[in-house]
This record gives structure tokens, C-alpha cells and sequence, in this order.
């Protein structure tokens, strides 16, 4: 039964779902199949941002907050077949030429690839026009049984639990969409706000699906969850950021900076509840907060964060306690007046 | 392809004079001129109009007993890349800086125009005798150059010349080979030649056709005007790269000239809509119109603003090879020009019976729309 999934269970399935930018289809299967016992209305646009709306519960001064996760995941793009059946690609999203070497990638309808290198000279020659796929095609036309142009693939890799932690590709950002579909199942009658829960697409490439969806919804209070990065590698970039230390609360990125008021009303109810957390203050990225705090007339928005290891790799790592405590924190705000 | 065909003919002749025209980004003036001139032979006056941009907006009404309330918004941009005078010298010579993606090595020894009188000039640069042998061979960067306009003072380059005065390469224009055709700005004016003739048409839905400003500075004409037309769905019309050369990998040429409209999946300023596009294509296979996939994910254009308008808005784009762009002349052929022409209005007229409206009115829904109960 879905309603009796873990947290660690949803965030599993959905990191294995296939969903590059601009084709979430399967992501959107599944998380509405895990969302609908949990809410009253559920629907998608025209873009494929899907829509869970919690209508707010008793009387009193509930306001509508959208939150945000992104069901696509970075891949690549195929944008030529040559005639020994080998694919040439492109990337969607940020995706590194060195990462991609000898991965597997799998398309949307099961197909099965392995990107391979032209000989080089020299490793400051490996750029992506050098790299192609190989699906064990016999020639142009084989391949073409099986691939168009156009079509996306993901990296193929299983998620596996490591102690309080978990590996998988994708997790940015199917951490997110669980601990969103988490919060939602957890409400239960409790929160006095119109919940939208927003899966949206295409956030990878630029947050594209995410500015319509805020037009849309034209929420009073914005909230993207997402990943971020974890500085605690060796030699890392020296930023806050870490496994294990909580949910993070984001102050900026390159998108957004976070209303000041709703910071510090997170960091309040993370207190009173004794939710672990960590402050974020990341110095490149973006995340759906961006397009949404600037829709219409302008939105406060916020942005509650898993720190994660290795982004954009098949590898990424996060600490299951970090998503359990964004859940709780999503939810102990949910339950709450929010006060701008 | 006939040029005796009465459509060839007009494309043909509508492409010319909008390839002359000059229209840098934020300048359009003299494009938008022309292309008014020739929207008010066809379509009635209160039908056409312009926004605070400088958007020209021409809406035409479905034919009798079709409306459903669809809106097509069909969008070509304007400008062209171009340059824009930012000081000038003591000894009369012009400094400039680029409007949108130019590349360095095209500019010196180039004649421009500069201004809305078109004040003949030249892009400077030293003679290959008095080189010495480190020069040879580099390109200058855009920053160092300067454009002769023959003055011999800063007094006498301000009587002709101002400092924000936009400046292009000098129009050329010919024809050649079967159905070439060669000139500048063909980014975007095929895609303008293209957004007149399909609004000569008489379609079962409403189009509204868009002739943007600033594309080539970041789409900017293209979001307020999908905001302000809310469209259904959209279809940019444009000139794309096309690098089918000498010495190039098969994977690496984008697009080949000849082999018809192109149809994008995806590049980096939008995904197509997967449905539209599968639409667009089926279409093009059952009516024999030749066309080809956008082999490369690099470049933009105005889907990226307009996909994104309001709720969201799915988009497509169906382009024109166009090679050498954003140089001097670019080189394109009418066949491929006409297989856009023809493949849009195809849709256009097969729109209501391809099922897309539906599909993306039902949006998979449980209930009705939550946003139209507001």
C-alpha cells in the first residue's frame, strides 16, 4: 500500500524513475500514485507540473503556500545516430564530460547504453562532442529501433542504503518530491493553509516549469525544496554545509535570497520543535525559488534544503535524517499561523 | 521549386526587402516599417497593431463557425545582430560595442551602415604589408577596433554619427544556385518572410502573429508579448544554424541545407513540447513536407520566454537552415523556406483535427481546473 511507504522507500522508488528535463512522465506516475490518499485535488498543465492541493482545514486565517520540488533530473539528449549505430549526444543540465565516461544511461523505454570516448591524445581533450553512446546497436538502422533523435537518457543506477545514508543518482531532486509528498501525508487535519504541493519539471535546465506554476497557483508564501551542496568532503569549497546536521535553511543562492521574515519564522519553529537544522549560504546554483519569488507581483519565498554529495553524479549522497527533519519542519510550519 | 509560382515569387521578393532593411535590436524601425506596409495589403487595419516595446501584434480572427476560443501565437523576431557606437575618437573614427552574438573574426575590412541615414563606413584595420609577423594571423578583438566613416574630426563625425547610433554590415544581396539565397539578417527575416505569408491565410483558429523586438539580447520583446497574448500554443519561426561544411563530422553539422523545415527538440533556452512537436512532425511525414531534426542543444530563442508566459504555454519551433549566420550574408534556400511556410500552414489547417486541443485542454485531470473556479 502506498500510504504505508517510508520516507526511505519513496525517496528510493523515485531517484530509479527515469525523468530528464522536459520528460518526467514516469517521475509523475509514481509521485501522483504516492500523493493521491493524501489530498483533495490533484492535476497537472500544459508543461507537466504536477499540482497536490491540501484545501486548509477549520476556520481561521490560512494562507496558500506552494511548495516546490523539480521531478526532472539532470541527462543527455541524443542529436545524432551515425551509421554504425552509435549516439551522439548533448547535455541537459550540468553535466561534466569526465563523470560521464563508462557510465550507464537507460531511455525512457528501457533501452540500455554505455558512453564511450573517440581515442584522445591527451584527458584535457575530453569534452562531450568526443563521447557517444553505445546501445549495442549493429548499425544506423538498429539503433534506430530502438532511439530517435531527441530522445533522453539518464544514468541507470540503483539507490542503495549505506548505514543513515543513501546513494542513487537523481536524488536531486526525488529527495525533495518525497519529503514533499512526506509532508503532505503527514498534515493530516492539522494545518490551516491551502497547501499546493508543486512537482514541477524542467527545473534543471533553468526553472522553467516553475514560473508558470507560481503564475498559476499565485501563492501568499513560496517554499522550494531541494537539494544542495555538501561541503564536507576533503578539500571541499569552504561553505556551511553538511551531512547529518539537518534540514538545511537556505539564506541565498544565485536565484534567490530568502525572505528574511519567513528565515527566521523557519529557523523559529525548527527551534521550539528541537528539528535539527543547519544554516545554507551557497555561492552558485538556483533552485525554483528564484522564478517564484518573482512571479506576479512578487512572492516571499524560501528555500528548505538536503545537503547532498556529488550532485549531478550517478553517485549523489544524502543522510536520510537530513529529509526526516526537513519533513518535520515543512509540516511544523504547515501546522502554524505564518506571519510576513 | 518555380519562381513563376505567384508564392515563390513573393517570398522571394518579401525576403529580399526585408533582408536590406536594417533593424538592430532595440532599432527595428525600418523593418517593422516594411513589414507593416505590406500587413496592410492583406490584412485590415485594426487587426495590426504595436506594442510599448515595439512588438508588431496582428490578430486574425478564425474563419466563420470554427472559433473555440484556440489562440496560436506564431512569433519571428525582427532584429538582427549588429553593432552600436559607443565613442567617438578625436580624429573622427567611431569605437562600437555588439549587439548580440557576433564573432570577432568577421568584423575588419567590413563596410557598414551606421544610423537611421545609413552613413556608409568601414571597419578598420591595418594593412597586411605593415603586419609584423605576430599580428598576422590573430584576431583583433571587437574592443580595439574602430569604424572610418572618412571624418577627419570628432566635430565632423558628430554632424553625420551619434553615440548610441546602431550600425550593420552593409546589405549584399543575391541569388544563386537553384534556390539560394544570400544576404543579411536572414536571422531572423526568413522566419518574417515566412510570418507574412502564412498571415495571407484563412485558418479554423486564431492566429496571432508576432514580429519581435530584442530577441537577439535575450528574448526580451517575446515575453511581454506572450503575456499580453496569452496564446493556446505557440510555434517561433526562425533561422537556424547551419554548419553542413567542408571538414565538418557528420554529428557536428546542426542542420543541412536543402533537406527542409528543421524541427527543434530542444536547445538552451527551451524544451519543445514533446506533443506539439510529435504533432508537427507526423503532419510533415503524411503531406510529403521535407524536414530534419535541430541536431545540436546550443543556441535560444523566443520559445525560451514565450513557453514560460503566464501559466505556461506549449511551444515549438520550426526553422530555416540558415548558414553564416550572425556574419555579413548568411546563405538559405527557398525550398526550405517554403517547407516551413507550408508545414505551418498545414497545422494551422489540421489543427482541430489532430486531437492536440484536447489533449492539452483535459491536462489529465480529476476535477475541473481549481484556477478557473477563481
Amino acid at each position: 500500500m502506498e500510504q504505508e511507504m517510508s520516507l526511505e522507500g519513496r525517496i528510493a522508488r523515485l531517484s530509479e524513475m527515469v525523468g530528464p528535463s522536459g520528460h518526467e512522465e514516469a517521475v509523475r506516475e509514481e509521485i501522483r500514485r504516492q500523493v493521491a490518499p493524501f489530498v483533495d485535488d490533484l492535476f497537472e498543465d500544459s508543461l507537466g507540473n504536477l499540482y497536490a492541493v491540501r484545501r486548509p482545514r477549520g476556520a481561521g486565517s490560512g494562507l496558500k503556500v506552494m511548495l516546490a520540488a523539480h521531478m526532472d533530473e539532470v541527462g543527455i539528449i541524443v542529436t545524432h545516430v551515425d551509421d554504425q549505430g552509435f549516439l551522439r549526444f548533448a547535455p541537459v543540465g550540468g553535466l561534466s564530460a569526465s563523470v560521464l565516461v563508462g557510465q550507464q544511461v537507460v531511455f525512457a523505454n528501457g533501452t540500455v547504453g554505455v558512453i564511450g570516448t573517440e581515442p584522445l591524445d591527451d584527458l584535457k581533450d575530453l569534452k562531450m562532442e568526443r563521447l557517444f553512446v553505445d546501445i549495442g546497436a549493429r548499425n544506423r538502422e538498429d539503433a534506430l529501433q530502438r532511439v530517435q533523435i531527441g530522445d533522453m537518457a539518464v544514468y541507470r543506477r540503483a539507490a542503495s542504503v549505506v548505514g543513515r545514508r543513501m546513494v542513487g543518482k537523481a536524488l536531486d531532486d526525488r529527495v525533495g518530491c518525497a519529503v514533499v509528498v512526506e509532508a503532505l501525508a503527514r498534515l493530516g487535519d492539522s494545518s490551516p493553509h491551502e497547501v499546493y504541493g508543486v512537482f514541477t519539471v524542467q527545473e534543471e535546465v533553468g526553472a522553467r516549469g516553475a514560473r508558470p506554476a507560481a503564475y498559476r497557483v499565485a501563492p501568499d508564501v513560496g517554499i522550494a525544496v531541494d537539494v544542495t551542496a555538501s561541503a564536507d568532503t576533503p578539500k571541499a569549497r569552504p561553505l556551511p554545509m553538511a551531512l547529518g546536521k539537518g534540514a538545511a535553511i537556505k539564506v541565498k543562492d544565485n536565484s534567490v535570497i530568502s525572505h528574511p521574515v519567513l528565515r527566521r519564522l523557519l529557523v523559529e519553529r525548527a527551534r521550539q520543535r528541537g528539528i535539527p537544522f543547519q544554516m545554507e549560504v551557497l555561492d552558485r546554483g538556483g533552485t525554483d525559488a528564484g522564478p517564484i519569488h518573482t512571479s506576479r507581483e512578487g512572492v516571499p519565498s524560501a528555500v528548505v534544503s538536503i545537503p547532498t554529495r556529488y550532485l549531478h553524479t550517478p553517485g549523489e549522497v544524502i543522510d536520510l535524517d537530513d529529509a526526516r527533519a526537513a519533513v518535520d519542519l515543512l509540516v511544523a510550519v504547515l501546522q502554524d499561523e505564518i506571519r510576513l | 521549386m518555380n519562381l513563376h509560382d505567384s508564392r515563390s515569387a513573393r517570398l522571394l521578393a518579401d525576403l529580399e526587402d526585408l533582408s536590406r532593411a536594417v533593424g538592430v535590436s532595440g532599432a527595428e524601425d525600418e523593418v517593422r516599417r516594411r513589414i507593416v506596409d505590406k500587413l496592410r495589403g492583406f490584412v485590415p487595419a485594426d487587426q495590426i497593431e504595436t506594442d510599448t516595446m515595439g512588438n508588431v501584434i496582428v490578430t486574425r480572427p478564425p474563419r466563420a463557425g470554427g472559433d473555440d476560443g484556440t489562440v496560436v501565437m506564431l512569433a519571428a523576431h525582427m532584429d538582427e545582430v549588429g553593432l552600436m557606437i559607443s565613442f567617438i575618437e578625436s580624429d573622427g573614427t567611431l569605437r562600437f560595442k555588439k549587439v548580440g552574438g557576433i564573432d570577432d573574426r568577421l568584423l575588419p575590412g567590413k563596410a557598414v551602415r551606421i544610423g537611421p541615414k545609413g552613413v556608409p563606413g568601414v571597419i578598420g584595420v591595418k594593412p597586411i604589408h605593415l603586419q609584423g609577423e605576430d599580428e598576422r594571423g590573430r584576431v583583433e578583438e571587437a574592443s580595439q577596433l574602430f569604424i572610418d566613416i572618412g571624418a577627419d574630426s570628432r566635430e565632423q563625425a558628430e554632424r553625420v554619427v551619434r553615440v548610441g547610433d546602431r550600425a550593420v554590415f552593409e546589405a549584399q544581396w543575391c541569388t544563386m544556385g537553384a534556390d539560394g539565397v544570400c544576404g543579411k539578417a536572414l536571422d531572423d527575416r526568413v522566419g518574417c518572410t515566412a510570418l507574412l505569408e502564412l498571415l495571407r491565410g484563412d485558418y479554423p483558429v486564431t492566429v496571432v502573429g508576432v514580429f519581435t523586438v530584442q530577441e537577439e539580447v535575450g528574448l526580451r520583446g517575446a515575453r511581454v508579448a506572450a503575456y499580453r497574448v496569452a496564446p493556446s500554443l505557440a510555434i517561433v519561426l526562425e533561422g537556424t544554424v547551419c554548419a553542413d561544411l567542408p571538414g565538418r563530422e557528420p554529428h557536428e553539422e546542426a542542420t543541412r541545407l536543402g533537406d527542409g523545415a528543421v524541427l527543434s527538440v530542444m536547445d538552451r533556452s527551451s524544451i519543445a513540447h514533446p506533443e506539439l512537436v510529435r504533432v508537427l512532425s507526423g503532419l510533415a511525414e503524411r503531406h510529403g513536407i521535407p524536414y530534419q531534426w535541430r541536431r545540436t542543444a546550443m543556441g535560444g530563442n523566443d520559445a525560451g520566454e514565450i513557453h514560460t508566459a503566464r501559466g505556461g504555454v506549449p511551444s515549438a519551433s520550426v526553422s530555416v537552415p540558415c548558414r553564416y549566420i550572425h556574419g555579413p550574408v548568411a546563405l538559405a534556400r527557398l525550398r526550405d523556406l517554403e517547407a516551413v511556410v507550408r508545414l505551418v500552414e498545414t497545422f494551422l489547417q489540421e489543427l482541430p483535427e489532430t486531437g492536440l486541443l484536447q489533449r492539452l485542454h483535459e491536462e489529465r485531470r480529476c476535477e475541473d481546473e481549481p484556477w478557473s473556479r477563481r
